[in-house]
């Protein structure tokens, strides 16, 4: 399977699909599994699962604060890819989103083999630029795996083609720059950075495989997200669900905001349609 | 390795790294792609500058007339009856305006933020000694200044906070991760993201991604380059060693690199050994690490076999760090440098024993080296030369000291 599935239903549907994050072992190994699946019983038609790095150098207060727990409650790796197991079994593509330390000292090829076998679809990568993927691109292809890689607003086009050339699933279009949060408005270059990726797409022809544009950075509410639907293939939600976990007097409510979050979200990607 | 590989990896090594920012496996450019298009248009305007003889002219005008360059080298007689009857020559880094090498890297940096039209510099700092610089700089050149510090190091380095602040940067303490200098890495590049339109992100070391290596060590490399000069004329020789502290790296290989195609010329980096290495209480990086990545370089690194960044130790806050930068890994690798510990213990006994011979307090980062130079002197011999470089002064390492030697009354020494 690939993430591109999701992006397919969702078209088919007449609408942007809603991929939602959330990082593993957090609030707990289980919370995080269960709120996970609270996400896709509400409407994410894909998931992330953030792999906690102890350096999150893209990531703002919210997400570093979650992933500094999942640590200190003593994640590991293989509960990360066990996580994704957990959560593959709702049948929705799920995705790793990992700084590329960990898969490096892991070695790319047996994380690639273990991604899969756990019934991942494929990494995303912050941090890895495809000038520095060679090992990566080889391991997707052995193993079929997703290779999301992030176009940037600072991006050249020369850039973005070359980004779009190796992605697999989809493209990942950060919003804004800056590091994860939620934002009050969506930044108003977005459009624009969807736009001109979706034109250096074109350029591939019409026999290149289809790769969808999902734009995440700063989304917080149904209405951002229902305003992101209005242009992008999909919306990515972060740091607003881990934000919700954070903030509630416990696991079991925290769960249930996200259940509530994701609703809302999967109502407004529907709604910008 | 055979000597023909060693002398081929040691010419090399003056010519690398390669356009990619590679020095053979080590460097590169693992950075988030917001960042990529400045870090292109960095490498360009470096290279610009670097062919522009206006440029050069403005830093050689200012490394003399305000960073106080060409720095002396000082031979240390009663130290080095401490080293086994080897002499021992001081690089003296300390006696440059702000009071580090620093400040070679930083005046650059500056130089070029100015020319690349950016009005904001922003800095991670350790000890505080680069932020002290960053901000002089900024100062110097109207610039707006923000220093990244660990809360950590904001206590133990407290005057140079002062320092920096009476110097109009806004300085941040960082409260998450372990809170010393990785952590402000992490944040100034946090900030970078968001502000790279205006703001240039002045790093410190030898380190982060693709073109910093390269460009602080040019920066760096006139240290050893008069250094080189000035042995010549004072013992009519090269010397037989050349040894610095290394952190990230920034004054080491300031001081080696000249010296790497001079093949009789032993280069010793001596890092952190905090505890001891064998404690895992350190951040002797080259010493007890793996490969891996960090701050957007390939190095060695000190981590977990999950990949997670260790926590590290030592006395010293410049060189509390995980990471080191890419080229020393590459003179690791090739042999052509050798990288060692020293204990928080043994670098104290060498601060103490500098003071109270040569009438030069050495910062705590820089005592390291001088550590190092006694048993580089013990080893080689009688008529040995080695040149040390004494990367900076103590003055901000006093409370430190203080507490260490239970030098203040009414308060106990931590030994």
């Amino acid at each position: 399977m690939s993430s591109s599935v999701a992006f397919a239903k969702a078209q088919a549907e007449d609408r942007a699909a809603l991929v939602g994050y959330l990082p593993a072992g957090f609030p707990s190994y289980r919370g995080a599994i269960e709120a996970a699946k609270a996400m896709v019983e509400a409407g994410c038609d894909a998931v992330e699962i953030g792999l906690p790095y102890t350096d999150p150098m893209m990531d703002g207060p919210t997400i570093q604060d979650a992933v500094h727990r999942a640590l200190t409650g003593g994640i590991r790796v293989a509960d990360v890819l066990r996580t994704v197991e957990a959560v593959a079994a709702t049948g929705v593509p799920v995705l790793v989103m990992t700084y590329w330390n960990p898969v490096d000292r892991y070695g790319v090829e047996a994380f690639a083999r273990d991604l899969k076998s756990a019934g991942g679809v494929g990494l995303i990568t912050p941090d890895l630029t495809p000038e520095e993927a060679d090992p990566w691109l080889a391991a997707s292809d052995a193993h079929d795996l997703d290779r999301v890689f992030l176009v940037a607003l600072s991006s050249t086009d020369e850039r973005i083609a070359k980004i779009v050339d190796v992605c697999r699933g989809f493209v990942y279009a950060a919003s804004l720059m800056g590091v994860t949060g939620t934002r009050s408005a969506v930044d108003t270059g977005a459009p624009g950075l969807v736009e001109r990726t979706r034109r250096i797409l074109a350029r591939r022809g019409p026999d290149a495989p289809t790769l969808p544009v999902g734009l995440g950075l700063g989304v917080s509410n149904g209405a951002q997200a229902a305003e992101v639907a209005g242009f992008a293939d999909g919306v990515i939600v972060g740091s607003a669900f881990v934000r919700r976990l954070l903030d509630a007097p416990d696991e079991k409510a925290g769960i249930q905001a996200v259940r509530e979050f994701a609703a809302e979200l999967a109502e407004g990607v529907r709604r910008g349609a | 390795m055979t000597i023909d590989a060693a002398r081929g990896a040691a010419s090399d090594s003056v010519n690398l790294p390669d356009p990619d920012g590679r020095f053979g496996r080590f460097g590169g450019r693992f950075a988030p792609e917001a960042l990529m298009a400045a870090l292109d248009a960095l490498t360009r305007e470096f290279e610009a500058a670097k062919a522009d003889p206006a440029f050069t002219r403005e830093l050689e005008e200012l490394l003399a007339g305000y960073a106080g360059r060409p720095s002396l080298l000082t031979e240390a007689r009663r130290f080095a009856e401490h080293a086994g009857g080897a002499r021992i020559l001081l690089k003296r880094e300390d006696l440059n305006h702000t009071g580090s090498h620093k400040i070679n890297n930083v005046l650059g940096q500056a130089l070029l933020t100015r020319r690349m039209g950016k009005r904001r510099l922003i800095a991670e700092t350790g000890a505080g000694q680069h932020g002290v610089a960053t901000a002089t700089a900024a100062a110097l050149l109207g610039l707006d200044c923000t220093v990244y510090m660990g809360e950590i190091d904001t206590e133990r380095q407290a005057l140079n906070v002062a320092r920096m602040r009476m110097l109009g940067a806004e300085v941040v303490p960082v409260k998450t991760g372990s809170r010393t200098l990785k952590d402000a890495c992490n944040e100034a590049f946090r900030d970078w993201v968001a502000t790279v339109e205006d703001t240039h992100y002045c790093i410190g070391s030898v380190m982060g991604p693709h073109p910093f290596p390269m460009m602080v060590r040019d920066f760096q490399r006139i240290i050893g380059v008069e250094a080189r000069r000035q042995v010549l004329e004072l013992t009519g020789r090269l010397p037989d060693a050349v040894v610095a502290c290394v952190g990230g790296g920034s004054n080491a290989i300031g001081v080696f690199h000249a010296f790497i195609p001079d093949e009789g010329v032993r280069l010793y980096g001596f890092e952190a050994g905090g505890d001891g290495v064998e404690t895992g209480r350190h951040a002797a990086t080259l010493v007890g690490g793996s490969l891996g990545v960090i701050h957007g370089m390939r190095t060695f690194l000190l981590q977990d076999e999950d990949g997670q960044t260790l926590e590290t130790h030592s006395v010293s806050a410049g060189l509390d760090y995980p990471g080191v930068g890419p080229e020393h890994s590459w003179l690791h690798d090739t042999g052509r440098a050798v990288y060692r510990a020293i204990t928080d213990a043994e670098a104290m006994e060498a601060f103490a024993l500098l003071c109270r011979t040569e009438g030069i307090i050495p910062a705590i980062e820089s005592a390291h080296a001088l550590a190092g130079a006694l048993k580089v002197g013990r080893e080689l011999g009688e008529d040995a030369v080695i040149v040390v470089c004494l990367s900076g002064r103590g003055d901000k390492d006093m409370h430190t000291a203080a507490q260490w030697f239970g030098l203040i009354t009414g308060e106990e020494g931590t030994r």
